[in-house]
């Protein structure tokens, strides 16, 4: 299964739908381009809903990782948003959970944006 | 597209409209033994591929459904699917750099206690020593030097052994309680 990408407005945050696979190849790239065109538009405020997100490998891992500084350095935030227990436990192994802002309530996610 | 179709015990490979059959494929033995059938005590198959995307995604659902069949759970297979797709993608990519003209072979092996799986490539020899703690803080945000970590997290024996014509990478996952045995079992 490819990766969708869809994203959608909530009080001045960017909230991308992700569905599918993030891995080495189609996955990855949706989600670099997605993350890179949000920031060229001066949308800083991005929360990856990754309810839908099934799996994700290493390359997958790097590319969250990539959203997640290049966002920062453009003084920007990106947070990830409804981890599936396969994304929960994979970002524990390699200790990247306590390294991203992860919500699992969308309402209180927005919220959490600096204003 | 998944091209790595199972028959009964091991898998035929079409790939690019081609046909490859394994390579080397031992057929399984079932012993009557005080009225239990035993799985097979040695099963093996491979399989040479391009250095290609799809041949990592192939890999990986190959190695997903040898799991199923020798009777791991569906966390133990997702484990095992994701050690090869790491492993695959550390030969196609890494070790072969996506060279037309080197390949991958990929092995199987179902043994009475284990799954051990090969996968070697035709690339300059990976020096794992040179791979960074993944988990050190200065690296935590590194883009990329995760798979061999994740390989080590999910299998139970992850050996790696580079040589001057490739690197062959060895994983071993041993088989708990198969339940697929218990299903062949005689009521």
């Amino acid at each position: 299964m490819t990766m969708k990408s869809s994203t959608r407005q909530v009080d001045g945050v960017t909230i991308v739908d992700l569905s599918g696979r993030i891995t080495l190849g189609e996955g990855s790239v949706v989600l670099r381009e997605t993350v890179r065109d949000l920031l060229s538009k001066g949308q800083k405020k991005i929360l990856l809903n990754l309810g839908d997100v099934n799996y994700i490998d290493s390359s997958g891992i790097g590319e969250l990782v990539s959203a997640f500084t290049t966002a920062k350095n453009q003084g920007g935030e990106l947070k990830l948003l409804n981890l599936t227990k396969k994304v929960h436990d994979l970002l524990q192994i390699t200790k990247l959970y306590t390294v991203f802002d992860v919500k699992d309530d969308e309402a209180a996610a927005v919220k959490s944006f600096t204003k | 597209m998944r091209d790595l179709q199972a028959n009964s015990q091991f898998a035929r490979l079409t790939h690019a409209g081609q046909h490859y059959g394994p390579d080397v494929t031992v057929a399984s033995e079932a012993k009557a033994d005080s009225g239990t059938v035993h799985s097979m005590s040695a099963d093996r198959v491979s399989y040479t591929l391009d250095s290609t995307l799809e041949t990592v995604n192939n890999a990986e659902e190959t190695a997903g459904r040898m799991a199923a069949e020798a009777g791991f759970d569906d966390e133990e297979i997702m484990k095992i699917s994701m050690a090869v797709r790491e492993a695959a993608v550390n030969a196609v990519l890494h070790g072969n750099a996506y060279d037309p003209g080197k390949k991958v072979t990929l092995a199987f092996e179902r043994t009475l206690h284990d799954l051990v799986i090969v996968i070697r490539d035709q690339g300059k020899g990976l020096d794992a020593s040179k791979i960074p703690d993944p988990l050190a803080p200065d690296n935590l945000l590194k883009t990329s030097g995760r798979g061999i970590f994740l390989m080590r997290s999910f299998m139970d024996v992850v050996e790696i052994h580079p040589s001057q014509t490739g690197t062959e990478l060895r994983m071993i996952k041993h088989v708990h309680g198969n339940p697929a045995d218990s299903k062949e079992a005689p009521q």
